[in-house]
């Protein structure tokens, strides 16, 4: 069998987080009672027009600018026609010939290689209301509190030569846009959407395969399955002498497989022409340098500063910077406590752990940078032992309260005292003279023994460190 | 208008005696103009009227009975565009320019007849029947805004909005003997009128004169946020006086009396443009050379829009919704199929053609281009005059008997009002003359944009100087 080479482009939905939708002052607020969030306009009454929100604009040019796009002097939005139950208007209002950006890119990095992927467009669309089809009755439902609330298409060349790229592609546009804070990316609620375009040719081979549109990928890892099996799939054509058919397919999950889509609902001319309601958009250069003075620092720079100024390992770099908030909540937590590598541990370890466990971000861990910096202070000056400090920080998580009140309230700072140590090795000592036999007579291994009794004896208290060099002095001596 | 408002103040008539002799009127009135009317809403506004008018409020519109055509969305009252696919329909939402009227203290006295979503020529497509012409109950009031133009010409209300995609304000208003005004595009709000034509659809006042028609035009007109092809405009006085035509040069184009065109009105709008001569206008020819596509260009475009706009009535949400369909698409099919009229579902099938793949280039694309051309030939006509003239109709009102079957005979009685709508430019129809069987002549004026102060001056001078506006059918 041949070898063959895989070309996905991705095109990417994503929510935007504007107060209202796109084109009327309705609410664009997740999950509420369904029907509640609309009126005349989103519901496509007779008569209405649409009036474009600014901020929809705003979040396209901050994402192009993000990510090295041409943003267009005159951007034009354009109907798509088609009918369904949920598009209220029998058209989308989207954009055609002149997107708001074009011509950008994004890297990504694959198993240590760096790779630019390109982005041919990003448009500004509304997206429709919601079906729901109760397959026993049956009975369709339609909740039209999504219709209207904006979107951003975002289009990739197809530069995407495996699964894995694909998903890293979406993991970096996912994080950008939540750096810009022009989407949740909530992937289950349906906020940032993909659609995959695969294809599969002989190496070398210059012409595209016949490609097939997937849809219906609500997770990274049903991107990556249905990719893998779409791939399998083509090329398993091909290498038996069949051909791939060009056609939509949707992705089940609970299957693991991917089904042809009824060519019925894929068979669509869209008309396609501007929309008379609106005039164009003019985005003069005044309006991009007013966006441009809001982008904030975008992950790629910010793994490289902390790399730079705090001399973190890429490991860390990549965690820390996983949501702006935990970034910055790292700095600050830094500018309390200058130990940037406790720090970036803790928190990579302890407090990432919880917020996993309770399924929280960092604005809701109840604990702010001053109470994580008190603590590692503790340690750093000896106050409070590395073991003893992961109790106090549960307590801490629990009840909200800053370190050193937990500490002193239960006790427990830390046995530095290097009398008070040396008396409660002295029992230790006196409890097992058998050990202390062996350990004179070269079985120094046992040092790990008595340290663990003095621990034991002092509720963990007692400087590890301190103890160590005691024991060996009172032994050796 | 400006009549009744006066018998208000010189306490001839109150507003509610006047609404209470107007809907006993409408009542027994055969001429089909209305759908529905607004009788207890408008005695409502009208005794709020009498106590305003008490208090010595002095707008003219207050307690003016004026009629509204059934596209325009007026909130409690039904709005069916003369459809069955809207028949059960009330909108929950006032248009801009009704809301406007309200608060100006004008009473809605009722919604108007007209061709099935304004798309027609001759109010005969109506899902309730034609309406008549008050000159002669057999003839058409000519169209789409035939229940509006025959209203105010019966005197069943002081003045009417009517909407113009292609000339629905101008020819009826010529086959009715009333002024109608199709405005500047963008100088008044769409919000609320039930799309035909995006870019073409204006809503245009109807009256008896051209100073009514100004009345109308001044409360309706100006920059809607919640329309965004709407402007402010740049003249924004109110005109009442005529204008003063000396060193007015009107323009008119040889292409305005070309074939087709019956000899008592090519009689009636020479007379006319002899008229404005004598009160110090200079003539001049214009060439408009690109009017010839006019009607080709606008049946594409307008029916493009069309055939979008009229998408959302598929019976999922409200209006008709067949009983009959058992799974999605015939749930569309059918609703539709029974929902609209030959006609409109030409023009969705036209529309739906004509943007297709393959031949989007071909017909939608070219046609805007063209209507590029024509907007740069009146730029440039423009140049040399400042109002062009000619009929506004190739002939009078015709038999409702005499209807002609060919679509294209009856899309070609828009020859003249077409090339404005096009080009966005207001226009105006006023009375000139009548024909040998008595019936109505209208003068086209088309004015540069935003000029509709010259337009409504020169209709003004034109009928101080004249009296066809005042003759009653």
């Amino acid at each position: 069998m041949r070898d063959f080479e895989v070309v996905i482009g991705l095109e990417v939905h994503a929510q935007l987080r504007t107060q209202s939708k796109i084109f009327c002052s309705c609410s664009t607020v997740f999950g509420l009672e369904p029907n509640t969030n609309t009126c005349e306009v989103c519901l496509g009454m007779p008569g209405v027009l649409p009036v474009l929100n600014r901020a929809v604009v705003d979040c396209g040019i901050k994402l192009g600018l993000a990510t090295g796009c041409s943003v267009e002097p005159v951007t034009v939005f354009a109907r798509k026609n088609y009918f369904y139950p949920d598009l209220p208007k029998g058209y989308q209002i989207t954009q055609y010939d002149h997107p708001l950006c074009s011509n950008g890119h994004l890297d990504i990095e694959v198993g240590g290689e760096k790779k630019r992927i390109g982005i041919v467009r990003i448009h500004m669309e509304e997206d429709a209301g919601k079906t729901i089809h109760d397959e026993d009755k049956p009975l369709s439902f339609i909740d039209f509190n999504r219709a209207g609330v904006p979107l951003l298409e975002i289009v990739s060349r197809p530069d995407l030569r495996s699964s894995s790229e694909a998903v890293e592609y979406l993991k970096v546009l996912r994080l950008l846009l939540m750096y810009l804070e022009i989407c949740d990316g909530n992937m289950e609620e349906g906020s940032f959407r993909c659609d995959a375009n695969v294809s599969v040719k002989p190496v070398g081979q210059q012409v595209l395969g016949i490609r097939t549109e997937l849809k219906n990928m609500n997770s990274f890892r049903n991107v990556h399955k249905a990719l893998d099996y779409e791939v399998r799939r083509q090329i398993e054509l091909l290498a038996k002498g069949d051909t791939v058919v060009q056609e939509t397919r949707l992705w089940n999950a609970a299957l693991n497989e991917s089904q042809p889509m009824r060519s019925k609902e894929e068979s669509h001319d869209y008309r396609y022409f501007p929309e008379p309601d609106l005039v164009p958009v003019v985005v003069d250069e005044a309006w991009i340098d007013e966006i441009r003075a809001t982008l904030p620092e975008l992950p790629s720079d910010k793994r490289a500063r902390f790399a730079t100024t705090y001399g973190l390992p890429s490991y860390d770099t990549e965690v820390l910077t996983q949501s702006r908030a935990l970034a910055d909540f790292f700095e600050q937590c830094v500018e309390i406590l200058d130990s940037p590598k406790d720090i970036s541990n803790w928190i990579m370890t302890e407090v990432l752990h919880v917020l996993k466990v309770r399924g929280k971000g960092i604005g809701q861990l109840g604990l702010g940078p001053p109470e994580i910096a008190g603590l590692l202070a503790l340690i750093r000056e000896g106050t409070l032992s590395g073991t003893l400090a992961k109790e106090v920080f549960s307590e801490m998580v629990a009840s909200g309260r800053d370190a050193h009140s937990i500490v002193s309230e239960k006790g427990l700072e830390q046995l530095s005292d290097k009398e008070r140590i040396r008396e409660a090795i002295e029992v230790v000592l006196n409890e097992h003279p058998k050990e202390v036999a062996r350990y004179r007579g070269g079985k120094t291994q046992l040092l790990g023994f008595f340290v663990g009794q003095v621990m034991k004896a002092t509720r963990g208290k007692a400087n590890p460190n301190l103890t160590n060099t005691l024991i060996r002095e009172m032994l050796d001596s | 208008m400006l009549e009744t408002a006066r018998r208000y103040r010189r306490g001839e008539t109150t507003p509610t005696r006047e609404i209470e002799a107007l809907l006993e009127k409408i009542r027994t009135d055969d001429h089909n103009a209305f759908i529905t009317v607004n009788a207890e809403e408008a005695l409502e506004q009208a005794a709020r009227a009498d106590r305003d008018l008490n208090e010595g409020n002095e707008d003219i519109l207050l307690g003016v009975p004026i009629a509204i055509k059934d596209n325009i969305c007026t909130r409690g009252l039904p709005t069916t565009c003369a459809s069955r696919i809207l028949s059960n329909f009330t909108p929950a939402y006032d248009a801009t320019v009704v809301r406007g009227l309200r608060n100006r203290g004008a009473v809605i006295i009722g919604k108007t007849n007209l061709d099935e979503f304004a798309m027609g020529s001759t109010t005969t497509s109506s899902s309730i029947g034609p309406s008549r012409n008050p000159w002669d109950r057999t003839k058409t009031p000519g169209g789409s805004s035939g229940g509006s133009a025959a209203a105010v010409a019966s005197r069943l209300c002081a003045g009417a909005l009517g909407s113009d995609t292609g000339g629905s304000v101008r020819q009826p208003a010529s086959f009715c003997g009333i002024t109608g005004l199709k405005p500047t595009y963008g100088s008044v709000s769409r919000y609320g009128l039930v799309a035909f034509a995006s870019s073409l659809d204006q809503v245009g006042p109807m009256g008896r004169s051209a100073r009514d028609v100004s009345v109308l035009f001044d409360a309706i007109r100006g920059h809607d946020p919640r329309d965004s092809t709407s402007v402010q405009g740049t003249h924004s006085l109110l005109t009442l006086d005529g204008l003063d035509m000396h060193g007015i040069r009107v323009g008119v184009p040889k292409a305005f009396f070309a074939q087709g065109l019956s000899e008592d009105v090519e009689g009636a709008v020479n007379s006319a443009i002899s008229v404005m001569r004598e009160l110090g206008a200079d003539i001049v020819p214009v060439d408009l050379t690109t009017l010839t596509y006019g009607v080709a260009v606008y049946y594409i475009i307008a029916c493009a829009e069309a055939s979008s706009n009229l998408a959302r009535y598929d019976g999922v949400r409200y209006g008709l919704r067949s009983s009959d369909a058992t799974e999605l698409v015939e749930l569309y099919s059918r609703t539709r199929a029974e929902g609209f009229n030959a006609e409109v579902k030409r023009r969705i099938m036209l529309g739906t053609y004509v943007l297709s793949a393959g031949y989007y280039e071909a017909y939608y694309l070219k046609a805007s281009q063209v209507r590029t051309l024509m907007v740069q030939d009146f730029q440039q006509a423009f140049t040399r005059c400042d109002l062009i003239a000619g009929p506004t109709a190739p002939v009078t009102a015709f038999g409702l008997d005499e209807m002609l079957d060919d679509p294209l005979s009856i899309y070609l009685l828009d020859i003249y009002t077409i090339p404005a709508s096009l080009a966005g430019l207001p226009a105006m129809s006023i009375p000139c003359g009548f024909d040998r069987g008595g019936l109505p002549i209208g003068l086209q004026l088309i004015a540069p944009s935003f000029r509709e102060d010259v337009l409504l001056g020169a209709g003004i001078a034109f009928q101080d100087a004249t009296t066809f506006h005042e003759v009653m059918p």
